[in-house]
């Protein structure tokens, strides 16, 4: 049985009708739909199990400690992580990185030197131009190739004795592209720098092992990877986390509080202030429990076949442009394409008037539309649920468009 | 009806297709433009004042139909009016001429080159 037929049921936001026609769904890398399994757990817990979490000497609030406490190490499994010290709970991805930004950003001095890429979601750019700007730092930039790859060389060279972090998306929002954290992290390391990975489109596509990829930092959100808003995760390594100062204070992130200091508690709550998350968290666990059931394996070839279906048909099309790698390439579960003559918000909006759902717009990537020479595109992108039938809709709408306006 | 029908009105096409008012000012009294920052459409619109009244009004913009159909009509709506009269100018006028039914998500593209006349009357003062 094909992945899409084996999932459809469990998500009963795919059966509904947009504008007369069946939803066809085509905006997971924004935020994926949520199988059952993930919203009963969470109804399940706010029926039988809330309270707030490890101060509670009371039933539900040992419950929702466990519950939480669980999750953390579902996550630790899930991503290959050597340790439960080593995951922090956030709201998102973009306030993981911001986390990291803000605790490393202390450490920095003038013309201390922070390198990312072309092609960042602006969650892993603001973040550290904010640091900079604090600190007298400078922020650069690797290009990226023609072809929508990263430029390893330049990155190579503009590494230096004076750079501190590497901050780096593993798989492009836009593009696709898989860029080679391993090999970067490498050479981030080499210099003696830090090394900061955006995995919010790689954790609901590939199989991670954090010890194998030996990133300082991982960033990523739940709701991309069919678990719910309002929870992220970010993977520090131990060592570099106990000597990071928590930037962020309040209940939770202390052992003992006086009147005019404080003893910080333990990894990993030391970077957890205030209530967290709780139900999101009992999401999570669910969500990595259905992904695990597929397989990772099996996801990722399925998305893979999606996408090579979608960059093919939609590359024959007269007056369509698609954006980076080719179809023979492995890459990330999103097609971003233009349409000649026609705005990536009109595209989107008569794709929507056929009940197909795309992103448009500059995808939260300023700078690499710049680089692109495009005010935005449209994107498709594809999870579990997808259907090669789906694809095929998406292809001959896009088909229609040029007379459509 | 088609797809197009659905989301763009007549209206708006036609405009779209073959705008009125694309272009500049020349010896433009004052110029202005702006940046929708949720979807990075960009309008520019110059003017050019003749004592209290507004002689003409022109658009360059890299944005969707509704934001470029929205820039032709204001630019219609806002020539031979007092600067005051043009600078007052509403998003139901404009919606009213594109007979358009806009949805919340795209109100900003029809609204962006409201704005933009607006500061650009502001600096021809």
């Amino acid at each position: 049985m094909r992945l899409d037929e084996l999932t459809r049921p469990d998500f009963p936001i795919l059966e509904r009708v947009i504008n007369g026609r069946r939803l066809v769904y085509l905006d997971s890398a924004a935020s994926s739909q949520k199988p059952r399994q993930v919203i009963e757990a969470m109804v399940r817990y706010y029926e039988r199990s809330h309270a707030n979490v490890h101060r509670s000497i009371h039933t539900l609030g040992e419950e929702a400690t466990e519950l939480y406490e669980l999750a953390r190490d579902r996550v630790r499994e899930f991503i290959g992580a050597q340790s439960r010290e080593e995951i922090v709970f956030t709201r998102g991805t973009t306030d993981s990185l911001s986390l990291v930004a803000d605790a490393v950003g202390h450490t920095l001095e003038a013309d201390d030197e922070i390198i990312i890429t072309e092609l960042e979601h602006h969650s892993n750019i603001i973040p550290w131009q904010m640091a900079a700007r604090d600190r007298g730092a400078v922020v650069r930039a690797v290009p990226i190739t023609p072809d929508g790859h990263l430029d390893v060389d330049a990155l190579r060279r503009l590494l230096g004795p004076r750079t501190r972090v590497v901050a780096v998306a593993h798989i492009s929002n836009v593009l696709g592209t898989i860029n080679p954290v391993r090999e970067i992290v490498q050479l981030a390391r080499s210099v003696g720098a830090l090394s900061v990975v955006d995995g919010a489109q790689a954790i609901p596509h590939v199989s991670l092992d954090m010890m194998s990829l030996e990133c300082d930092f991982y960033a990523a959100s739940a709701h991309k990877m069919l678990g719910p808003t309002g929870i992220g995760i970010l993977y520090g390594r131990r060592e570099v986390l106990e000597r990071l100062e928590p930037t962020r204070g309040g209940s939770e992130m202390i052992k003992e509080v006086w009147i005019d200091r404080a003893q910080w508690n333990d990894l990993p709550w030391r970077f957890e202030p205030g209530t967290p998350p709780i139900a999101e968290a009992v999401g999570l666990t669910a969500a990595i429990e259905y992904l695990e059931k597929l397989g990772m394996e099996r996801v990722a070839e399925h998305e893979r076949e999606l996408t090579r279906r979608a960059l093919t048909s939609l590359a024959a099309l007269e007056g369509v442009r698609v954006f980076g790698p080719g179809p023979a390439e492995d890459r990330g579960a999103v097609v971003a394409f233009s349409v000649e003559g026609l705005h990536p918000h009109d595209v989107a909006a008569l794709l929507d008037a056929e009940g197909i759902a795309v992103r448009a717009g500059h995808h939260c990537a300023q700078p690499l539309m710049r680089a692109l020479g495009v005010v935005g595109t449209s994107r498709a992108s594809f999870s579990v649920y997808n259907s090669p039938e789906e694809i095929d809709a998406l292809v001959s709408a896009v088909e229609g468009l040029r007379s459509a306006l | 009806m088609t797809a197009s029908g659905v989301v763009y009105s007549d209206v708006i096409r036609e405009r779209w297709r073959r705008p009125r008012f694309r272009g500049d000012v020349p010896g433009a009294t004052a110029v202005a433009e702006d940046v929708n920052p949720l979807c990075g459409d960009r309008v520019r619109v110059s003017v050019r004042l003749d004592g209290p009244s507004v002689a003409a009004v022109r658009f360059v913009g890299d944005a969707c139909a509704i934001c470029l159909a929205s820039a032709d009509v204001v630019a219609e709506l806002a020539e031979g009016r007092t600067r005051d009269e043009a600078a007052a100018l509403k998003t139901e006028d404009v919606l009213t001429v594109l007979q358009a039914d806009v949805r919340p998500t795209r109100m900003r593209c029809v609204t962006l080159p409201i704005g933009v006349l607006a500061t650009a009357l502001g600096r021809a003062r």
